[in-house]
Formats: structure tokens, C-alpha cells, sequence
């Protein structure tokens, strides 16, 4: 046994029993912080495979953005964690039977493939320079079409969560500024005694 | 490994780019005027639509560029009309139920464009990445789309519900992808074609993986049974003009796409996919015809209609001649003219708050009877009466399942025709023999008038002359390859 197979074998082991602990944690915020320490694991096993830019991707987009993401929704929003899993237990034997089945027949077509296909010309240079020849040349038109999807998520969370209130009292600026004293401020003149 | 700039030819593309271009300049005209400009951008998405169609029916011959991951034919091209069609008809009709209903603001017009333009990169791909790029476009703007209406809370629970579960579904697709992948080592439809093709490819269980699981996910996706529990929930939730393009686009694009990876890609492995089709397809139309029965909301109906359109259009995949092909063109067709005809008159209804449950059309025809009639044939006509279009199309399905051998399963569509029958005709005789209800009255708009009067028109003429539909659909398969 080699050092990287050892190494493998713990960013292996972590993975899954951080994957376990995402499903299996009862404070919401603990699954989150599982769900960061599997993306870490999994960045480890792509290191180990040498796909150096996929790792670098996996830490600062999953776990930099999504995995945070995730944290201030589980924060923000009140949810009952504790109902939700009441009800999840009901459905668990069927699930597991379902995702049993599925583990070994995908495992089994997984494992009898042999596995011939490699991408050339990775050997002659590393796989983020690979990416960076590609991404503008060959796959330009589905990287266009893929910041398209991102402008419709981008419209659709502005246009659903963004709403104009009526009856809600706004700060509008430029009426705050239009104000002058004189509009604004009466000075009269009370007799003594007189003021309320 | 060197850099190489591949092939670019815009022209082929022109349709895409107008949308796109248009969706993005609307976007900023939507921005910078108010309110008031909506009905602008509202004209004006109705026109660049059908200034698409007429750049769609000015291209000929077939190409492709980008290497092969967009390919435009005759046939693609055809169903990019359709894909339009079924955009701008509901946009047209729905003006007034944007305006009623607190839609406005011209993002709604500029999302459903996304939407039609991932249709059409769907029908147009080349390649399983551009082919799932353009199903999520699509997608993403139809969990949007359905989410839209703010004041109902069906319409954000239809949203969650279409958002949810098509993620499973494109979580499925993808998966499906990824298999293909590492068994071919390349996504390009030529590639993968070409290596199912070998004897090692044809044995290969994990490219059959692939191809079950990129099935699941297409099913998913134009709602065939057993994938179908999200199709009723999310069509009665969401906002109706969005229903209307819901039950109608998205399966056009899915089966554009679907012509080109089953007749093409997957042709190799015909016996391992047809069986699998041919069970989505029974198990719709049972669907279809059994769980409309006990339906009393009009929208849930037609969600269970649609299932089993699906699973008749789905019988002429199975058949994999060019006559099925031709049969899935004609019926997708007729469906898209019925189905947008009858929610045209729901949105017609729904001024007051009426129109969804079919209790609200009682007695209509006492009232209101040329609207009764047109409502009554658009029924007819899905059930597949003659001499109405629905007919049409559900003879050349069959007709194709006949000629390819499959009488049994043309026999089943039959029977399970007869059985839905029963609930369109259940709606017929709510609005003839029913006392009528106090106080239903429609409003059609100018738009709303003319999309079911030419929806009218058409399936009563293609119902007795479907001549120039099969002449234009017979053209387009003949330059299929």
C-alpha cells in the first residue's frame, strides 16, 4: 500500500461518513458543516487523481459559495427540522429498499465496464490549461448557452422575490432631498402662557 | 493538444440569435420604462415570435456548425414553428390575465422567451451537453414561469413542486449523460452513434444504462407515465396562460429532441429502447383515460389529457418508421391548436375568478352557445371524434403503429381513446344538459378572440382537409438524414 493509497482511503472514508453525518446530524446547521467537509474530501480525491482545477472549483465554488448559501437558508428560514424527519422515518424503508436496488445494479454495470476511454492529450499538458484550450474554442456555444440559464436564475430570483408593497413606507431619496425648510418647518409665534 | 476555432456558421442559427438578442433587449426596455411599458414589451414579445417564424420558414436544406452540436433540418425546423406557435398563442390571448392578475412587469414575457429559445436549442442539438443545456434553459424558466403569480399560493407551491422534481429528473438526465460518457468517451450524437454501432457498443451495459437513464429523464420531462405525479399539481397551480405553454411546448421540444436520439443516436440499440418506450406509452394512455375520470377541476383534466396525448404520441416513436415520425408531427400539431384553443377559453372565464373547475362551464350553452359550441368541439376534437382534427392525428399514429406491425399496441390506443371520450364528453354535457349557474360571463379579449377562433378554424378544417399538414410534415421527414 502506497502513501497516495492511504490517502485515499481516509478522503475515501471522510467522504462518506460526512455524507452519512449530512443525512444523519439533527441540528440542521451540523449537516451543513458535513456537507462542507464531504466537499472537502471529494476536492482531496480529485487532487489525488491529479484533477487539480476540478478541486480548486469544488472548494471555492461549493464549498465558498453553495455550502454558505445553504447555511444562511437553514439560518434564516424556520423550518421544523424535528417534524420533517418524524415524517421522513415513515418513508425509510421504502427508501432504503429503492436505494439498495439501485447501489447494486449500478454498482454491478459500473464495475463489470471496462473502463478503455481515456481523453487524450492530457498527457502532454495539465487539465486546467486542457480546460482554458477548449472552453472558448470547441464548447463556446453550450458555455454561451449556459450564461444564458444563469441570466434566467439571475431574473427569476430578482422578478419572484422582489415585489413593490403598496401601503409599506418606503425611503425615497430623491423626495427627501426635493424637501425645503420652507415646506417643511412652520415657525409661529405663541404668546406666553398660551402654548398647549 | 492544439487550439483550433471550429467551424462557425451564424446563419444557420438566426432564429436563436434573434430570440436571444430580442429577450435581452427587452429585458432592458422592461427596466427602464415602468409599468406602463409592459404592454410594449408585451406587443412586441408577440411580435419578434412571429418574426422568428417567418426566419425559421426562410431557412432550407440542413447544416450544422459549432462542430456539430447544432444541427438544423427540415425537421428541427418545423418543430422550432411549433415551438413559437406555442409560445406566442398564449401570449397573445393573455394579456388581460397578465393585467388582472399582478404578472406585469415585462420579465414574465422576457423568461417565457428563454424558455422557447431552449426549446428550440433542444430541437437543434447536436450533442448530449448542448441537448441538457437547453432543456435546463427551458426548464429553469418554466420553474419561474410557474411560480409566478404572486397573490395565489398554489402558484408558488406549483413552482417548489416543477422545481423539485425536475431537478430529480435533469439529476437523472445528467446521470444518464455521464454513463453514456464513459462508455463512448465523447458527447457528440455522431460519436455516440457511431460507437453504439459497433459490436463492442451494442453489448456495452453501461451505454444501456445510459440510455434507460436518459429515457427516465426525457419522460420526466414531457410528463409520461410513471413519471407524471408532478404534471397535475404544477398545471393547476401555476398561472393559466402558463399552463397553456406548459402542456404544450416543453413536450414539443422534448420530442424534437427525442426524434433526434432515439431515431438517430440510439437507433443501434432499437431493441432495448423500444419496449421501454412502449411501456411509457401504455401506461400513459392508461393513465390518461383512468384518472381523468374522477377529475372536477378543469386544468387537472387536461393535465391527465396531456399524459395520455403523450402516451399516443409516444406510440409513433415506438414505431420508428418514417410514418410514425410524421404521425408524432401531425398529432403534436393538432394538440398544440386544441389545447391552446380550450385555455384560451379559460382565460376568457377567468375575469371572474371562473373557469378552473369544470362546475363553472354549467348550463353554459343556455348562455353563452357559440362559446359552448366552440368549447364543445375542441372537446370533441380531443377525444378524437370525427370529423374533427383530433381524429386526424390519432389515426396517423395509429396508422404508423399499424404498418410497423404493432397492432396491439394501436388496439390498446384505441380502447383507451374510448375511455377518455367519456370525461371530455362529461364536460359537453355540464355545459348543455346542466341547469346553468348564476353569474358566469366571458370576457375575451381582441387576442384571446382571435387564438380560438383560428385554433377553431383549423381543427375543423384539417379535421376534413388535412392535405397541406401532411403534405408540409411528409416534405419534412423525407429530408430526415
Amino acid at each position: 500500500m502506497t502513501v497516495a493509497d492511504i490517502i485515499f482511503y481516509l478522503f475515501a472514508t471522510l467522504a462518506v461518513l460526512a455524507a452519512l453525518g449530512v443525512v444523519g446530524s439533527r441540528n440542521p446547521v451540523h449537516s451543513v458543516l458535513f456537507l462542507v467537509l464531504t466537499f472537502f474530501s471529494t476536492a482531496g480525491l480529485f487532487v489525488l487523481i491529479g484533477a487539480e482545477f476540478l478541486a480548486a472549483v469544488l472548494v471555492m465554488v461549493y464549498m465558498g459559495a453553495v455550502a454558505i448559501l445553504f447555511l444562511f437558508v437553514v439560518m434564516m428560514l424556520d423550518v421544523d427540522f424535528a417534524r420533517l424527519r418524524r415524517e421522513s422515518v415513515r418513508y425509510l424503508p421504502l427508501g432504503l429498499t429503492v436505494g439498495f436496488v439501485m447501489f447494486v445494479e449500478l454498482g454491478f454495470m459500473v464495475a463489470h465496464h471496462h473502463w478503455d476511454k481515456a481523453v487524450s492529450g492530457l498527457d502532454t499538458v495539465n487539465n486546467t490549461l486542457a480546460i482554458g484550450q477548449v472552453l472558448y474554442t470547441r464548447y463556446l456555444y453550450p458555455f454561451e448557452v449556459a450564461s444564458l440559464i444563469l441570466l434566467v436564475a439571475l431574473i427569476g430570483a430578482v422578478a419572484l422575490t422582489h415585489r413593490e408593497r403598496k401601503r409599506v413606507h418606503r425611503q425615497d431619496i430623491a423626495k427627501q432631498l426635493a424637501r425645503t425648510k420652507e415646506d417643511a418647518v412652520e415657525l409661529r409665534k405663541v404668546a406666553s402662557g398660551e402654548g398647549a | 493538444m492544439s487550439v483550433e476555432m471550429q467551424d462557425i456558421h451564424l446563419i444557420f442559427m438566426m432564429p436563436e440569435i434573434l430570440v436571444a438578442v430580442m429577450a435581452m433587449a427587452l429585458l432592458l426596455l422592461s427596466a427602464w420604462t415602468h409599468k406602463g411599458g409592459s404592454g410594449v414589451v408585451h406587443w412586441m414579445t408577440a411580435m419578434t415570435i412571429i418574426a422568428v417564424i417567418l426566419v425559421i420558414r426562410v431557412g432550407e436544406g440542413s447544416g450544422s456548425t459549432f462542430g456539430g452540436q447544432f444541427v438544423t433540418d427540415a425537421v428541427s425546423r418545423y418543430m422550432k414553428v411549433l415551438i413559437c406557435l406555442g409560445m406566442v398563442l398564449p401570449i397573445i390571448m393573455s394579456r388581460d390575465y397578465i393585467r388582472t392578475h399582478d404578472m406585469d412587469g415585462g420579465e414574465y414575457h422576457v423568461v417565457a422567451m428563454f424558455a422557447m429559445l431552449g426549446g428550440m436549442i433542444m430541437a437543434s442539438s447536436g450533442g448530449f451537453v448542448i441537448l441538457y443545456l437547453g432543456l435546463e434553459l427551458m426548464s429553469l424558466s418554466f420553474y419561474v414561469l410557474a411560480a409566478w403569480r404572486r397573490d395565489s399560493g398554489f402558484s408558488g407551491e406549483a413552482g417548489l413542486k416543477y422545481f423539485v422534481l425536475g431537478s430529480v429528473a435533469s439529476g437523472l438526465l445528467l446521470y444518464g449523460i455521464s454513463m453514456i460518457y464513459g462508455a463512448v468517451g465523447a458527447t457528440g450524437f455522431k460519436e455516440v452513434a457511431a460507437f453504439l454501432g459497433t459490436p463492442d457498443g451494442h453489448g456495452s451495459q453501461l451505454a444501456a444504462l445510459g440510455v434507460v437513464l436518459v429515457l427516465v429523464g426525457m419522460g420526466f420531462k414531457v410528463a409520461a407515465a410513471p413519471f407524471h405525479m408532478w404534471a397535475p399539481d404544477v398545471y393547476q397551480g401555476a398561472p393559466t396562460p402558463v399552463t397553456a405553454f406548459m402542456s404544450v411546448m416543453p413536450k414539443i421540444a422534448a420530442f424534437a429532441a427525442l426524434f433526434r436520439i432515439l431515431f438517430d443516436v440510439f437507433a443501434p440499440v432499437h431493441a432495448q429502447w423500444g419496449p421501454m418506450v412502449q411501456l411509457l406509452a401504455i401506461l400513459s394512455m392508461g393513465v390518461g383515460a383512468f384518472a381523468g375520470l374522477v377529475q372536477t377541476n378543469l386544468k387537472r383534466l387536461l393535465a391527465y389529457s396531456s399524459i395520455g396525448h403523450v402516451g399516443y404520441i409516444l406510440i409513433g416513436l415506438v414505431a420508428n418508421t418514417p410514418e410514425g415520425m410524421q404521425g408524432v408531427m401531425v398529432y403534436l400539431t393538432i394538440y398544440l391548436f386544441m389545447t391552446v384553443g380550450v385555455f384560451g377559453i379559460m382565460v376568457a372565464f377567468d375575469r371572474q375568478g371562473l373557469g378552473e373547475e369544470i362546475s363553472d362551464y354549467q348550463g353554459a350553452a343556455h348562455k353563452q352557445p357559440l362559446m359552448a359550441f366552440v368549447m364543445a368541439m375542441f372537446m370533441f376534437s380531443m377525444a378524437g371524434i370525427p370529423p374533427l382534427a383530433g381524429f386526424v392525428g390519432k389515426l396517423s399514429i395509429f396508422m404508423a403503429a399499424v404498418k410497423a406491425g404493432m397492432v396491439p399496441l394501436a388496439v390498446a390506443g384505441v380502447l383507451f381513446s374510448a375511455v377518455s371520450a367519456f370525461y371530455y364528453l362529461k364536460v359537453v354535457k355540464v355545459m348543455y344538459f346542466d341547469p346553468p349557474v348564476a353569474e358566469s360571463k366571458m370576457f375575451f379579449s381582441g387576442g384571446g378572440l382571435l387564438v380560438v377562433t383560428l385554433s377553431f378554424i383549423l381543427i375543423c378544417v384539417w379535421g376534413v382537409l388535412p392535405g397541406d399538414l401532411m403534405a408540409w410534415t411528409e416534405s419534412s421527414v423525407k429530408a430526415w438524414h
